[in-house]
């Protein structure tokens, strides 16, 4: 009954530490994106253009991993995952219009940060997956 | 969707965790079709029923 080499858990366990790498990879690129032109290489353009180049294609290798990831889950845990990415990108969609339009009605003094959005997208995602994850046990 | 996942199981004796990895699926996928939350899906049904050796309405039954 035993299959080790392309087991579930193996399969699984390989994509996870993939797609974590990639994410770890996109986290670094990003850093280096935002604060290496002030402090390392004074706004150089090349190597800012480089540097930004070389994060979107991180960023591709990751969306990629985590297709991978998403295709070897078994049916239940896709199930899972579609609904907690319904719930992140539903919130996300009505809170940023929301969150927007706050700026403009003068409800806020400060410009509308697209990393509060992010927050609020991952906040919610992981609420659906340890919802989906209470529903199914 | 009822089913008679469990009771096929421990007739043969096997685990949860064992039963899974020869569906290739994991052991809480195993655990919430055994309970009725989840219902699997037609291939996955299959799979079960050649694994078995018992037509798939011997294992699964519709509640209407």
């Amino acid at each position: 009954m035993t299959n080790q080499d392309n087991s579930w858990k193996t399969r699984t366990k390989k994509n996870t530490v993939r797609l974590g790498l990639w994410t770890f990879f996109w986290v670094l690129t990003c850093a280096i994106t935002a604060f290496a032109p002030k402090f390392i290489w004074d706004f150089n353009t090349t190597l800012t253009i480089i540097a930004v180049v070389v994060n979107i294609l991180v960023g591709f290798g990751m969306i990629l991993a985590n297709r991978t990831h998403l295709r070897g889950l078994d049916e239940m845990q896709q199930k899972i995952q579609t609904e907690a990415m319904a719930l992140s990108l539903g919130v996300g969609l009505v809170l940023g219009s929301s969150y927007e339009l706050l700026e403009d009605i003068k409800l806020i003094t400060y410009e509308p940060e697209i990393s509060h959005l992010i927050i609020v997208m991952c906040i919610s995602y992981m609420i659906g997956v340890i919802k989906g994850g209470v529903k199914y046990r | 969707m009822k089913n008679r996942l469990k009771i096929l199981r421990a007739e043969r004796d096997w685990t949860q965790a064992q039963l899974a990895e020869a569906l290739d699926v994991s052991r809480q996928t195993i655990n919430a079709i055994e309970k009725g939350k989840f219902d699997p899906s037609l291939p996955l049904a299959f799979k079960v029923s050649r694994l078995f050796a018992l037509p798939i309405e011997q294992i699964f039954e519709d509640e209407v």
